[in-house]
């Protein structure tokens, strides 16, 4: 530590008279003392701090709080103090036909997603792209954007009137003279109910993306198409749908990735309605068995395995993405 | 007919729209009316909803009883729900409690993403990489539920705290790095002008940084603000137990979705028999709905327009 006054200047000064070419300061950064770095950019580093910290206490803490799977957790002893169950809490896990019937749930659930979602935003992305009159399109944009701002509650509640059993579509039914047909409390229809929710509140963020996407093609493609003789329809085949193919192999990536997280609050808001057998998927049941019922254990080996699952996932897709020639989420090599 | 392309003369056409490319046959009949109707349809499916639930909340009983449930055409409007819910009772309470969380929370959220994302735009900066790497890792990587509801409740004895419905889910490193993508966009020339003329990181970022990238922090303060306000799942978790502690998107959900009774609407009149035959139990639950909805229904107009300025663009690029 006493070397580091004298070494100070030595470090700033030395590579000037070396390097008097157009070398830019970066190598020449890289060279100086971390001290002298760290004093430089002393305010930058401090402004990270607050972030860092929440990020180190809510997430960081919670990821050694896995360490909860392979316990008997007990609430007042805390992390330190609970007994060691080794896998424990697993074998009981995948002994529990409750936890592969969630497992399914939650497949099916984000199947039947992914087949729904992506094909009504990127054709209504299509329709408002040929609409001309620029106020028309963003108002449109607008209005259907705006459920993205709802949360699950509220959503949840307009699809209740709407088509629950004392909703606006039942009302219409009776007095049709046919019989009503609650959709909110049919564990058959659930999993459709649940993509249609999801599609009604988060349609209107595709079309963004999807209509960013388009915008970004080069008009003069098109105009070539066209003066050879390229139909409307093969335009759309050969131009847009190509030139719309990163961004929807991104999004599917992310969908991929998110199989096992379907979410938590669409699922657990209509549980008591619709019934556990259809509505309940990995993250309810890690809370009913973690939170309500106690068994932390467990709860958090469901939460465990769902995690490591869904990263070897979030490899896969990316993996894909690459075999599809896109970027993906990220490249290996920077 | 000046038109460059063959396939334009052969064709006869009516007037033009001006803004079709010259290249763009014009639509057929049909296709009109098919993309109008879908069109419409689209935006009916999502603002019919909204219309039947606000008119039923200002409905008395006797239409909400001709109706048969949602009335869609108003006929005899009234204030009463909205009257016996702002009048002090539970409702009025929660929504006073959520208005007071998402203010301080977005508060919080904006001043610390703000920082981080600014003391991360320098490339080559002491740490950097190592930090914004740490921030990215809870991208991929995350303990769970039930872990952090442990380190949450039980380490930091959160249970029933109020922060604890703010601070777990204060940041978003995905918005954080949407900042800093724009922060860095900020032009160079006008950081070392200031630099030069003696400001400091701090004095930057407000003066010169901030200004210049004010639709993003618009529309982060939205996204920030929206998430705080229709944040349930935080109180489900920490606040569950405690229902004078509730905000309004938790009494929305045991009132409207999970059909419990409305305690304590018109109570502090101590007339809660007498309030209730005069308010429809539906328009006050309307009424709830639509009392969560306003603050978004507000604010979105003003942030709206910033949309359009590719932010989303950017955060898909990453």
């Amino acid at each position: 530590m006493t070397t580091v006054e004298p070494h100070l200047p030595v470090a700033v000064v030395a590579p000037e008279p070396s390097d008097p070419k157009d070398t830019v300061t970066k190598p020449i950064r890289r060279k100086l003392d971390w001290r002298v770095r760290l004093r430089h950019d002393r305010t930058l580093v401090l402004m990270t701090l607050p972030a860092i910290a929440l990020v180190v206490a809510f997430n960081y803490l919670p990821m050694f709080g896995t360490v909860t799977a392979f316990q008997y957790y007990d609430y007042i002893a805390g992390f330190w103090a609970s007994p060691m169950a080794g896998l424990g809490n697993f074998q009981l896990l995948f002994g529990d036909p409750a936890f592969w019937h969630a497992l399914e749930n939650t497949l099916v659930l984000s199947l039947v997603q992914l087949v729904l979602y992506f094909p009504i935003p990127i054709a209504l992305a299509l329709l408002l792209n040929s609409v001309l009159d620029s106020r028309i399109r963003s108002t449109i944009q607008a209005i259907t954007y705006l459920p993205h701002f709802f949360g699950w509650v509220i959503v949840v509640a307009l699809f209740q009137q709407m088509l629950g059993g004392a909703g606006v579509l039942n009302h219409l039914l009776r007095s049709h003279g046919l019989s009503p047909w609650n959709i909110m409390t049919d564990p058959g229809a659930f999993k459709y109910l649940v993509a249609s929710q999801a599609v009604w509140k988060e349609a209107g963020w595709g079309i963004i993306v999807f209509l960013a996407a388009i915008a970004a093609i080069d008009n003069t493609l098109y105009e070539a198409a066209a003066a050879d003789g390229a139909g409307p329809w093969r335009r759309l085949w050969h131009i847009t749908l190509p030139g719309m193919r990163g961004v929807i192999v991104l999004l599917l990536v992310l969908r991929l990735g998110n199989a096992l997280s379907v979410g938590f609050e669409q699922f657990f808001i209509q549980r008591y309605a619709v019934g556990s057998s259809a509505a309940e998927v990995l993250d309810t049941y890690s809370y009913m068995y973690g939170v309500v019922a106690n068994n932390y254990g467990l709860g958090a080996a469901a939460g465990l395995f769902k995690g490591v699952v869904s990263l070897l996932l979030i490899l896969a897709a990316n993996k894909l993405a690459h075999a599809l020639g896109e970027d993906g989420l990220y490249r290996s090599n920077g | 007919m000046t038109t460059t392309t063959p396939d334009a003369v052969v064709r006869p056409r009516r007037q033009r729209n001006p803004n079709r490319p010259i290249w763009e046959e014009n639509p057929t009949v049909l296709g009109r009316i098919g993309k109008a109707l879908t069109l419409f349809i689209t935006v009916a499916v999502v603002l019919f909803p909204l219309w039947a639930v606000v008119i039923t909340s200002f409905s008395t009983q006797e239409s909400i009883n001709t109706a048969g449930g949602l009335v869609l055409v108003p006929h005899g409007l009234t204030l009463k729900a909205y009257a016996s819910m702002l009048s002090g009772g539970e409702v009025t309470r929660a929504l006073i409690i959520g208005l007071v969380i998402t203010v301080i929370g977005t508060v919080i959220s904006m001043v610390v993403s703000a920082l981080c994302a600014y003391g991360l735009s320098r490339r080559g900066s002491f740490g950097h990489r190592t930090l914004l790497m740490t921030l990215i890792v809870t991208m991929f990587f995350s303990g769970g539920l039930i872990p952090t509801f442990l380190v949450v409740a039980n380490l930091f004895h959160g249970y029933n705290q109020y922060w604890s419905l703010i601070l777990p889910s204060a940041i978003s490193v995905f918005n954080i790095l949407i900042m800093r993508a724009f922060y860095m966009g900020t032009a160079t020339d006008l950081i070392d002008a200031a630099k030069i003329d003696g400001a400091g990181d701090f004095r930057i970022l407000w003066s010169v940084v901030l200004p210049t990238s004010k639709s993003v922090t618009a529309v982060m303060a939205l996204f920030y603000g929206v998430s705080y306000w229709n944040n349930w799942f935080n109180v489900l978790l920490y606040m569950p137990a405690d229902s004078t502690k509730w905000p309004i998107q938790y009494v929305l959900y045991q009132y409207v979705t999970q059909g419990a009774q409305i305690p304590g609407v018109g109570t502090n009149m101590a007339g809660a028999a007498v309030a209730r035959t005069q308010v429809a139990p539906l328009s006050l639950q309307m009424g709830m709905l639509v009392l969560t909805l306003i603050p978004i229904l507000v604010i979105y107009p003003f942030v709206q327009k910033h949309f359009a300025k590719g932010v989303l663009l950017g955060a898909i690029k990453g």
